[in-house]
């Protein structure tokens, strides 16, 4: 594999050969002294992030320094990015400085494919942190790596994705994902937060959320992402939460062994009550835990074999 | 395959190095030597672990382990060390799958360790495992013990247990053959 740009080109064989990968580097790192691997000894790893971001951006550089590759971090203020240089000009100078992976998030979607593009001819990887309102591979299996540590395999579970499926990458990503793992995905959420097109997707569509609960095996919350948003999409955040947040009471629908995932940063309130976080159910520290074997095994995947310049 | 005699050449011009019997008596063998050299049977015995390189150093690690409890009564602990994160031709090939670690409850801290493998060739999985070890924990002494040793070392590595010396070609190929992953044991020289 020389880059990762969406789970979209991600098949089955590639995608559990990643979770095997990062559930084995969990296993391997379990109780040690020494978190660090040399792996990537000598290997140089750069993140670009033109949005903000913590659990991402820390995740990856996490990531790369216990494999020990050398991680530099650019954001979009305080490089030459803010005087005007575009994408594809910074992307170059990275590669031309060193780079053997960029790790790029961006406001636009497509923009890692385009980098993808540019760097061609080159040994560079790129991996898609988030770009735009596409896809975010890395969350997915992320997530895909948690459903299968609480429920075994993914072939016919049930998941849930609720919310502002509109304008997230991660549901994007998700529904590909998990159909290619065998899972059967229904998207839940008002009609004016889904696509279009959203009926040509492998999914099953719901504008109600309390008749789902009982036969999900996960459930998988969004946060509504107001800055993506320019319109009205629904009355007010106390009607919202009222209509698909997840509380107390719509934690009782769901079976015992349900899985809650959120992807973070979750607003408590909105689109998921205070004690569904907090409860034994929710597994959101551990998809923060997982993201950093799964982006271990992503750079592993990359870099760790002989070059291919396709 | 009993009716195959040993060190006869099949019509593929495999040669049969070591027969399901001889696999058996073998890793016998190397338990008695394990138990001697360590001193395992004496009141102030070290605490000995196992660690099996997998794949096939793994269930060899088990059996010697079943063995040298049989033999002198002490359990000894056991455990599986993959290397492939600590080698150093990763990228000289398509990607590489990695294996089961897993250590024994407490660890290898002042343990004596005895890394088991089907095979020593080069000796750069042993360095490898080596350098693993390292991360997990300060054992008191690291041992080896091969099922075969072939031959054409590129390290300065030596086993202190070897079930069988084969001088090899390079060219030549020492398949180990294990119940666990072949359906049945034996050593065969391609």
């Amino acid at each position: 594999m020389k880059h990762l740009l969406s789970t979209d080109g991600l098949d089955r064989d590639q995608a559990i050969a990643i979770l095997d990968t990062a559930d084995r580097l969990k296993q391997a790192l379990l109780g040690r002294e020494v978190r660090k691997l040399p792996t990537l000894r000598g290997r140089t790893v750069i993140t670009m992030f033109y949005e903000n971001s913590t659990r991402t951006r820390v995740s990856f550089e996490i990531a790369g320094k216990w494999m020990s590759a050398d991680v530099i971090n650019v954001s979009s203020s305080g490089s030459s990015v803010s005087k005007g240089e575009s994408l594809r000009d910074t992307a170059l100078t990275l590669q031309a400085a060193g780079a053997d992976c960029v790790i790029v998030r961006h406001p636009a979607s497509g923009a890692a494919h385009r980098l993808a593009g540019w760097l061609k001819h080159t040994n560079t990887s790129v991996v898609n942190a988030g770009d735009g309102m596409h896809e975010h591979p890395t969350q997915a299996l992320l997530d895909a790596a948690t459903l299968r540590d609480r429920l075994g395999s993914l072939d016919g579970r049930r998941v849930a994705i609720v919310g502002d499926v509109l304008h997230s990458r991660v549901a994007r990503s998700n529904v590909h994902l998990l159909t290619t793992l065998g899972a059967e995905v229904t998207l839940v959420a008002p009609p004016t937060l889904l696509p279009t097109g959203v009926e040509n997707w492998p999914v099953t569509v719901s504008h109600e959320i309390d008749s789902e609960l009982a036969s999900q095996d996960a459930v998988m919350l969004l946060r509504v992402q107001a800055e993506r948003m320019t319109g009205g999409f629904f009355p007010s955040s106390r009607e919202y939460s009222i209509a698909y947040g997840l509380n107390e009471r719509r934690l009782k629908l769901l079976p015992e062994h349900a899985v809650v995932l959120h992807p973070g940063p979750m607003l408590r309130g909105m689109e998921i009550a205070s004690v569904v976080a907090d409860s034994p159910q929710a597994a959101i520290t551990e998809q923060v835990r997982n993201g950093v074997h799964v982006r271990m095994a992503v750079l592993y995947h990359l870099l760790a074999h002989e070059e291919e310049t396709a | 395959m009993a009716s195959r005699q040993r060190g006869a050449t099949d019509p593929a011009g495999d040669r049969e190095i070591l027969s399901a019997g001889d696999v058996a008596r073998t890793v016998a063998r190397m338990a008695h030597q394990i138990i001697e050299k360590t001193a395992l049977d004496a009141p102030s015995a070290p605490d000995v672990v196992l660690m099996g390189i997998p794949s096939r150093g793994a269930p060899l690690a088990r059996r010697l382990a079943a063995k040298i409890a049989e033999f002198s009564g002490r359990t000894v602990l056991e455990g599986t060390l993959d290397i492939t994160l600590y080698r150093d031709d990763l990228r000289r090939g398509p990607t590489r799958p990695l294996e089961a670690t897993k250590l024994p409850e407490g660890g290898i801290d002042d343990k004596l360790v005895v890394l088991v493998d089907d095979v020593l060739f080069s000796g750069r999985t042993i360095r490898s495992a080596l350098d693993a070890l390292r991360d997990h924990g300060r054992p008191r002494a690291v041992q080896l013990a091969v099922l075969v040793d072939r031959g054409h070392r590129e390290l300065p590595i030596r086993a202190d247990y070897v079930g069988k010396n084969l001088p090899t070609s390079k060219t030549e190929d020492v398949v180990v053959m294990l119940e666990e992953f072949d359906g049945r044991d034996g050593v065969v020289l391609k």
